[in-house]
């Protein structure tokens, strides 16, 4: 008895008190606007809460997972990513037009959600590795590791998932150490390559950007999606129509909106006022996650937090802005706020990986 | 390997790291900054726009068409009125096969080829979003199987709607007119005149007759219902209500038994008649034969009818009474006879000796009497009652073009009359001036000549010649014609009459009106030339026969009906009014290709006096869809 107890204190002692502080705020607020945005609608809340149910579970048996444990997968996962990323590349089955998802007889998955896991993993084992030796030709090899599931990922195409795995395996690099000179040249050779890419999209890509850039030009077609949201978020105000008062989100103007467009709904119900204080927790969680970063006391650690907590701003950059209307329209959920199992596990199974580089401080032995 | 770590490196690695991490932390809170920046805009800098694009996005004026106003004759008898009924439409948006769906419907219920041309070509008009009519007035059988068959008819839609029923049909439809669905014609005019938004929800406007001209009080007002709906456009709940005022009734001072009479009367002659009450202007009966079936307008005619009604010869769409324009011929001597005694041309005692002809000084052309053998001693009286042409050719001579077309205008003749109906023709009173800016020719004596028997330039419809007659009969008080005595609220108890309007009064010395009735009288008295219509009248009648020349008769040939094909004979004209002591109908009738005005249009005119004076009816007249007025 006393012993159960006592596994069960020292398992919630790798919980980061902060961190899940400010996770499940923003699970509460996540909750209460999906409740508003369902319609109050049962089966959306209680499945919403069993994902958050399962989503804190992952969380803390990662927590658990000492980092140097993590470390050892980083190779096998990204290999067999790679791998089943070549096999859809051969046999996929095409969905949409796009070729991304791999039949395995029992399950069909998209093997690029397995890549984010696993090229920060696999990146920061290599950096780790190399610790304190690094030359020119491992921050090559990085960018190899990184360019190979890019690409494939690229040639799908899924131009979305590629750019937000390409931008955590650059917060990677970057965090290793990569040259600022490495970078500006990266930037020059992007820009001037920037007409050159435009050719290579594909239409859908093309009008994406397009409608983002006069949403008017397609007002019943692509650009729809973006006039009602912004007329959500901007009829909201300062302070918001209240909580189930949004004529935009209760009367299906806005599409979507208890998955990517939820942050519609929540501007138009809580105003200007509401969105800062969303921003506000995501800004804590990066806080905490660059703090916890600095006092990691490995190269893995270090690398794993500051890019985890890197990423999920990006994806709160990214999804807010396409609700606002400032980026084209990306299938990309708002962190901890979107209903939706897979990403809501993915999102806290990194939180519990920063939680893991937070409690475990002593120097991993080898 | 972990072993031989060189220090230094690893102190730097990290020193770099922490710079990184500080790098990443800015570049986030730039990230947060223009999010905060963008939300800034969007909710506080353009939220009074963002507030109002929300609310027309969830709020919809849904209007509710008013029911459109009854017209009513004298009687309180129904000319036009609505009626409920199930219509069968399509909504284009929903069809994926049309053809398909048309085959379906037509192994389902009966629909004529008619009914599909209709539709055809009403959908050819349509808007995308708008529900087509394919069949209307759906029988009970019909709207129980197509509501058993709609579920595997996504689009076909069976709606309740109002329709308007014209009851008197043909007989009445110059007068009632007819309601169409709104074109774009229609839109644009509602657009200029800014009552657009009253059409919001309304099918139909008043496309000719009174449904036409009194548009604006049979409409009545349009409703709207504030719907909050949603993305889809499904109303979630009202926010608030503007209840339709339904446009007004009409009642007319026509009499539909009288205007049956005036029909019937005509037998198998086309024509027009026009009674007036001489003291109000108001229109006691409005003939204009053909008439065709105003019904067939109000949903659309299928376009082998229109073709049908468009181009018969029989012209049924042309209102004789308002359009038709003929010479008045001697329908215009009382008139003019009036004018010479005013003027102080003529004293009723004149006299002249009627050789049968009359010339100009200094020429040899001979204006001929329709008498060939001449009236002998005619004064004014027996000028009248004989129809001398010869006396009026010497008292226009005297009298000048000018002065002949400035007393004439007094009585109306030229000019627009002001019935309550559109489209009337002003006729044409000849004068110099007309005749240089129309011909810039100068006028010449013999034009003169001829226009003192009505002929030549004149021209007057047969509502321009009642509307003097009138006036004759009423000393001189310049009425308009008017069809509508009443308005009421709909299903309102009492009705706000509408004053007829009186231009001016023509200051006549009574004395010589007098003479000039008198000579109307004679017209129907024991020698005059109508005397044999006005046989066995208990009331007097004052009268005045005219012809219309439909072809020129050259000089010194003599016009022989017989010898003319029916559509070459002269109309035959005729005015009155009676009792001539104390007038109380004033008539005018034109009966195309009649020949001679005694013959047959005063016979005609006889009927509908009769009918309004003493309630006696020679015919016996029905109006079948009227026996169960309300």
């Amino acid at each position: 008895m006393a012993q159960s107890r006592n596994w069960i204190l020292r398992r919630l002692g790798h919980l980061d008190g902060i961190l899940l502080a400010i996770v499940v705020l923003l699970l509460g607020v996540s909750l209460a606007v999906v409740a508003s945005a369902s319609g109050q609608s049962s089966a959306r809340i209680s499945g919403h809460l069993v994902n958050v149910g399962l989503a804190l579970g992952v969380m803390m048996v990662m927590a658990n997972v000492p980092p140097h444990l993590l470390a050892r997968v980083g190779l096998p996962l990204y290999a067999a990513g790679v791998v089943m990323l070549i096999g859809v590349a051969l046999f996929g089955e095409v969905r949409n037009g796009s070729r991304r998802w791999l039949d395995l007889g029992f399950v069909a998955f998209q093997p690029s959600e397995l890549l984010k896991l696993a090229l920060p993993l696999m990146l920061a084992w290599y950096f780790q590795r190399n610790e304190a030796v690094l030359r020119t030709k491992h921050f090559m090899v990085g960018g190899v590791l990184l360019l190979v599931p890019f690409l494939l990922i690229l040639r799908q195409p899924d131009l979305g998932t590629a750019l937000m795995l390409g931008a955590s395996g650059f917060y990677l690099l970057f965090f290793a150490g990569l040259p600022w000179k490495a970078i500006l040249g990266g930037v020059v050779i992007g820009g001037a390559s920037l007409p050159v890419a435009w050719g290579l999209l594909h239409d859908y890509q093309q009008r994406r950007v397009l409608t983002l850039l006069d949403p008017t030009s397609d007002p019943l077609g692509a650009g729809y999606h973006i006039i009602q949201s912004t007329i959500a978020i901007g009829s909201g105000g300062l302070f918001g129509k209240g909580w189930t008062q949004g004529t935009q989100a209760q009367l299906d103007f806005i599409p979507e909106r208890t998955t990517d467009f939820i942050f519609a709904v929540f501007g138009e119900e809580f105003g200007y006022v509401g969105v800062i204080f969303l921003l506000g927790l995501y800004l804590a969680i990066v806080a905490r996650g660059l703090t916890i970063a600095a006092r990691a006391p490995t190269q893995f650690g270090r690398l794993m937090a500051a890019t985890i907590s890197l990423n999920l701003f990006t994806y709160t950059f990214v999804n807010i802005g396409m609700v606002s209307g400032i980026l084209p329209v990306v299938g990309v959920p708002l962190p901890l706020m979107s209903y939706g199992g897979t990403a809501l596990i993915t999102l806290l199974l990194g939180i519990g990986i920063l939680m893991s580089v937070a409690t475990h401080r002593q120097l991993n032995k080898s | 390997m972990s072993l031989v770590v060189p220090l230094k490196d690893l102190d730097r690695e990290l020193a770099r790291f922490r710079g990184r991490l500080k790098v990443g932390a800015a570049f986030v809170l730039l990230l947060a900054a223009a999010l905060l920046a963008r939300a800034f805009y969007l909710q506080v800098g353009q939220h009074d726009y963002f507030i109002q694009r929300a609310e027309s996005n969830r709020i919809s004026q849904v209007p509710t068409p008013p029911n459109r106003g009854l017209i009513l004759d004298r009687n309180g008898r129904i000319l036009a009125e609505n009626y409920s009924a199930y219509t069968l439409e399509l909504a284009r948006g929903q069809i994926e096969d049309l053809e398909a769906t048309l085959t379906e419907l037509g192994k389902l219920i009966e629909i004529t080829p008619g009914q599909l041309r209709r539709f055809r070509r009403l959908l050819a008009e349509s808007h995308e979003f708008e529900t087509v009519a394919l069949k209307n007035k759906l029988t009970d059988e019909e709207v129980a199987i197509l509501a058993t068959q709609r579920y595997r008819l996504p689009g076909v839609e069976v709606k309740a709607r109002l329709f308007r029923n014209y009851r008197a049909g043909p007989s009445m439809a110059h007068v009632v007119g007819f309601i169409g669905r709104i074109n774009d014609r229609d839109l644009k005019h509602l657009r200029e005149e800014g009552r657009e938004e009253n059409y919001r929800g309304s099918a139909y406007i008043g496309k000719t007759g009174l449904e036409q001209s009194y548009e604006q009080l049979l409409h009545g007002r349009t409703g709207f219902d504030q719907m909050e709906i949603d993305a889809s456009g499904r109303a979630v709940r009202m926010l608030s209500r503007i209840p339709p005022v339904p446009g007004k009734d009409l009642r007319l001072h026509l009499d539909v038994e009288l205007q049956a009479v005036a029909e019937e009367a005509f037998g198998d002659y086309l024509g027009g008649l026009v009674a007036l009450d001489p003291d109000t202007g108001g229109v006691l009966a409005l003939v204009s034969k053909p008439g065709f079936d105003p019904n067939l307008f109000v949903d659309g005619i299928d376009p082998e009818t229109w073709k049908a009604l468009n181009e018969s010869p029989e012209r049924p769409m042309v209102n004789r009474v308002l359009r038709g324009i003929y010479p008045p011929g001697s329908t215009i001597k009382p008139l003019m006879a009036l004018a010479g005694l005013e003027l102080g041309l003529r004293t009723p005692d004149d006299r002249i000796v009627d050789p049968g002809y009359f010339s100009l000084p200094n020429s040899s052309h001979r204006f001929r009497d329709w008498k060939r053998e001449g009236h002998g001693v005619v004064d004014l009286r027996r000028s009248i009652s004989q129809s001398c042409d010869t006396y009026y050719y010497k008292l226009a001579v005297d009298m000048g073009i000018q002065r002949m077309h400035d007393y004439l205008a007094q009585f109306g003749l030229g000019a627009q009359t002001g019935i309550d109906l559109e489209g009337e023709s002003a006729g044409l009173l000849p004068s110099p001036e007309w005749k240089r800016r129309r011909w810039k020719q100068p006028w010449y004596p013999g034009e003169t000549v001829i226009a003192g028997i009505g002929q030549g330039y004149h021209l007057t419809t047969p509502l321009q010649l009642a509307m003097a007659t009138a006036m004759l009969a009423n000393g001189g008080k310049h009425v308009e014609p008017r069809l509508v005595d009443a308005v009421r609220e709909a299903h309102g108890k009492t009705w706000q009459p509408i004053p007829g309007k009186v231009r001016d009064q023509v200051k006549i010395d009574p004395r010589n009106l007098d003479v000039v009735r008198e000579g109307m009288m004679d017209v129907m008295r024991p020698g005059g030339t109508a005397a044999r219509a006005a046989l066995g009248a208990p009331y007097a009648i004052a009268g005045k026969t005219g012809t219309a020349q439909v072809v020129g008769i050259k000089q010194g040939a003599r016009y022989d009906a017989s010898k003319l094909a029916l559509q070459h004979r002269d109309h035959a004209l005729f005015i009155a009014y009676a009792p001539a002591d104390k007038p109380t109908i004033a008539v005018a009738v034109m009966v195309e290709n009649g020949g001679s005005g005694s013959g047959t249009a005063a016979p005609i005119a006889r009927a509908v006096l009769d009918y309004y004076l003493i309630g006696k009816q020679s015919a016996e007249v029905t109006l079948e869809a009227n026996s169960g007025a309300e």
